[in-house]
Formats: structure tokens, sequence, C-alpha cells
């Protein structure tokens, strides 16, 4: 049977995100309502990928404008940094690394497996998602910032 | 304590060593991937306590790594603690199953590693 992409597989990447800021960031960030990617109208600076395979394909990504990519991986990492650099890069692309390995375990029927992440970085870049994805974007608020993540999948 | 810490992500290395160093383990050397890790081991062989290892890295992942060490008589006897975000019961079975000594599961909380490595040196 073909499997059916629903809103609710969008959850554990949201707990998954919720434990992650909360553990290794040290704040405590708030989801807004899910909503239908191409609905959305977005602010950002700098993303971090991954891409999932096995029973589904996809990806997903968490989109910060600068200062707020700059103000989480400081907390992150214990760090000062003033401006946008490798080290900035390379922490957004654990975070999402961290988010997506974890929301696995909510997602076990998929068997999903990820991919090593990728930064992108560019005024309201977009990330297109395959065709026939379902595509869905989940504000969050904190006290660093707002930021979103993205998720699309649809089946392999 | 002599650690090695193996992360191709140098945030991860960075908050890591932080960590070991709150904690007193000022003696860490770092590698980027599981086949450096390697490298280290047995350039240092019998140097080195403990090693940190994450799992999904380019090159040579950690479970590729660790399953080279525990099958070196020179490399097995020094424990590996996983630190990974593979959350999923098969991926810490496999590990527990390849040798792993432990297994922390990003996202943690400074206080984890910190019990796990304390756990070790006992």
């Amino acid at each position: 049977m073909p499997i059916a992409i629903r809103a609710e597989h969008v959850n554990p990447f949201i707990l998954s995100n919720l434990e992650t800021f909360s553990k290794m960031v040290g704040v405590e960030a708030r989801p807004g309502k899910p909503i239908l990617k191409h609905d959305a109208r977005l602010d950002y600076d700098i993303s971090g990928i991954i891409g999932l395979s096995g029973k589904v394909i996809g990806s997903v990504s968490l989109s910060f404008p600068q200062a707020t990519a700059l103000a989480v991986c400081n907390k992150f990492m214990s760090a000062n940094l003033k401006e946008m650099n490798g080290e900035i890069l390379d922490a957004v692309g654990e975070l999402i690394n961290i988010v997506a390995g974890n929301a696995k375990k909510g997602l076990s029927e998929f068997n999903i497996e990820i991919s090593l992440p990728s930064v992108i970085v560019g005024r309201n870049h977009r990330i297109v998602e395959p065709k026939g994805s379902v595509g869905f974007v989940i504000p969050f608020s904190s006290p660093l910032g707002d930021f979103h993540m993205a998720v699309s999948l649809k089946p392999a | 304590m002599k650690i090695l810490l193996v992360d191709d992500s140098s945030t991860m290395r960075r908050i890591q060593k932080n960590t070991l160093e709150k904690l007193g383990h000022t003696d860490v050397t770092e590698a980027g991937d599981g086949a450096e890790a390697i490298a280290k081991l047995q350039a240092g062989a019998g140097s080195y306590d403990l090693v940190l290892m994450d799992w999904n890295m380019p090159n040579m992942t950690g479970i590729d790594a660790l399953k080279k060490i525990k099958a070196d008589p020179a490399l097995k006897a020094v424990p590996v603690i996983m630190v990974t975000s593979e959350s999923e019961k098969t991926r810490i079975m496999e590990a527990i199953q390849s040798g792993a000594a432990n297994y922390v599961v990003k996202p943690f909380q400074p206080e984890t590693l910190a019990e796990k490595i304390a756990a070790i040196k006992k």
C-alpha cells in the first residue's frame, strides 16, 4: 500500500527541534502552526538542510535570518562571533543534523536515512522540493529570534 | 585521561571540548572522521584512554571506525563512546554489539556526557 504523507509526520521533527534547542542551545523555542510551504511568506538568510531517504524521500531544513543565526549559534557553541563565518555555517549544519537524526526515532516506519548536512546562504533563497512532495513550514519563535523549519516528504 | 574526540563538525568538537575542559580533561586530540581517528590511535597506540566517536562522517563513518578499533589487538582495549544523532534502537544495539562502551544521543545536555565519561573511569 502506498505511503500517505500526513501533517502528523511533521511532528517528530518539531519535537526534535524543541528538544535540540532546549538541551543544546539552552533556550526554549515555541512552534507556531504548520502551514503548507507554497503559502508561506518567509524571511531568512541562511539554511541548514538534510536530505531524507528510505520509504520516503525529502528534506528537512532550518532557516534563520542572519541576526538569529548568529545569536543561536553563539549560544549553541558558547561563542561570541560578530559576523557570519565558517564556524556559524558549521553550527547551522550541525543543528539540522541533530534535529533530523533525532527525529528518525519517531518515524521508524519509514526507515529513514539522512544525508550529511548542507548549508545555503543567500537572502530568501529557495529550497525546491521534488515534484509530488508535500511541503510544510513550521514557524518557531525563541528568545534569540524567530526562524522556521521546512519539511518536505514524498513516498519513495 | 587522554581523549580522542572524533566528529566531522568543528562545532560539535568545540562543544564537547568545552564540556571536557569543564570536567578537567584538557588532554584532548581531535579527528574529523573515522580514518583520521584510526591513524591517530595507531600513531599513539596505548596512549589513549577514551574515544568519543560521531557516527555519520565522510571518508569513514564512526561505526566502521569502531569495528576497526575493536578488531585491532593494539587498539581494542580503548573504550569508545558513540556520540551521535543516530537515535534508533537498532543503531544503538549495532554500536553496543560492535563494542561501544556507551552511547550518547544528540541532543544531549553536558551532564549526560559527563555521567557517561565518569562511568568509564570507574
